[in-house]
């Protein structure tokens, strides 16, 4: 486990847990929930500012050490979501990217074909590619040979907390990507958190789940937990299931017989 | 003279994009500022003399997953 790291684009995290800023009660519980979970990776979006209200700026409550990943929400398609991203990394926010487009505003599926195009045209730009997809083979073996660091497929429609509805899906991908597979949106719970990295997801990324919790800072440290708790049974393999009861004793000498 | 701020038509005095921004009270630590589709670093901003019909969107980062 000591050198059980996840590497992306060249920066190397020991912790797979991915955490999102967005739906905090307040900013000042995101540095809290970091330091509690020790994510190493945390998502922003961009907005144009709203003028009437007063905001702070998210990025001051983000330690230096945890790795900034600019998402293109709000992008409807991939023309827009290359635009954010140039902006991102213009910005400051370093070469990370993740490509959410989304035209689809009933059910907020990710758009796989404008997301495709998105990371044909950044990852030649030298971005780190994360894309937001429905997860579809084909499609995530196109995102790897367009030069994705990883795909990132959902595991549930976002902020559903319903957990891992793809799994069947999430299984193809993880057996057959070379690129990393970071299940993203969905998961509600530190036990469905678990489930994937046990199915061999090499990271989640979670917002909801921990922003809306009663306590986020607890709730990152119990995801944190789950995380760590499911890649080790991942590495350790688990054990056959039958159908059938097995008992863990001989069924043999037993008293009087 | 008309310039376009994030998507609304504005009608301002000619100044720099640093006035612009000072005078709509923005603080500029979170800003991002785009004119005609070029990202303006804060260092360019005192430089540059905004012109009738410029595009500008101010942007910030916000919590999101």
């Amino acid at each position: 486990m000591k050198n059980d790291v996840l590497q992306l684009g060249g920066v190397t995290f020991t912790n797979r847990l991915f955490t999102g800023t967005g739906k905090f009660a307040a900013n000042a519980l995101i540095p809290q929930m970091l330091a509690a979970s020790g994510s190493q990776m945390i998502t922003v979006a961009l907005r144009r500012i709203d003028a009437t209200a007063q905001s702070e700026n998210i990025l001051a409550f983000i330690p230096k050490n945890v790795t900034l990943l600019p998402n293109t929400s709000g992008a409807r398609t991939a023309e827009q979501a290359v635009r954010i991203a140039r902006i991102a990394r213009e910005a400051g926010c370093g070469d990370f990217i993740k490509i959410e487009v989304i035209t689809d505003m009933k059910y907020l599926m990710p758009d796989n074909w404008e997301t495709l195009k998105a990371t044909e045209i950044l990852a030649k730009e030298g971005f780190i590619v994360l894309p937001y997809v429905l997860p579809d083979l084909p499609l995530a073996k196109r995102l790897e040979s367009a030069g994705a660091a990883a795909v990132m497929p959902l595991g549930a429609p976002i902020g559903s907390n319903r957990g891992l509805e793809t799994r069947p899906l999430l299984e193809l991908l993880i057996e057959n990507c070379r690129v990393p597979v970071v299940v993203d949106a969905g998961i509600g719970r530190p036990s469905q958190a678990a489930a994937a990295m046990e199915m061999g997801a090499d990271a989640v990324l979670v917002n909801t789940a921990i922003a809306t919790a009663k306590d986020p800072v607890a709730m990152g440290r119990a995801f944190d937990q789950a995380v760590k708790a499911g890649r080790a049974a991942y590495l350790a393999e688990l054990a056959d299931q039958s159908d059938l009861a097995r008992a863990s004793s001989p069924l043999t000498g037993f008293l009087d017989e | 003279m008309e310039i376009i701020v994030n998507g609304q038509e504005e009608t301002v005095a000619p100044c720099t994009i640093a006035h612009l921004v000072a005078s709509k009270g923005l603080a500029p630590g979170a800003l991002v500022v785009e004119c005609n589709r070029q990202i303006i670093k804060q260092e360019q901003w005192q430089a540059i003399e905004l012109k009738a019909g410029d595009r500008l969107e101010l942007l910030s980062f916000v919590g999101g997953g």
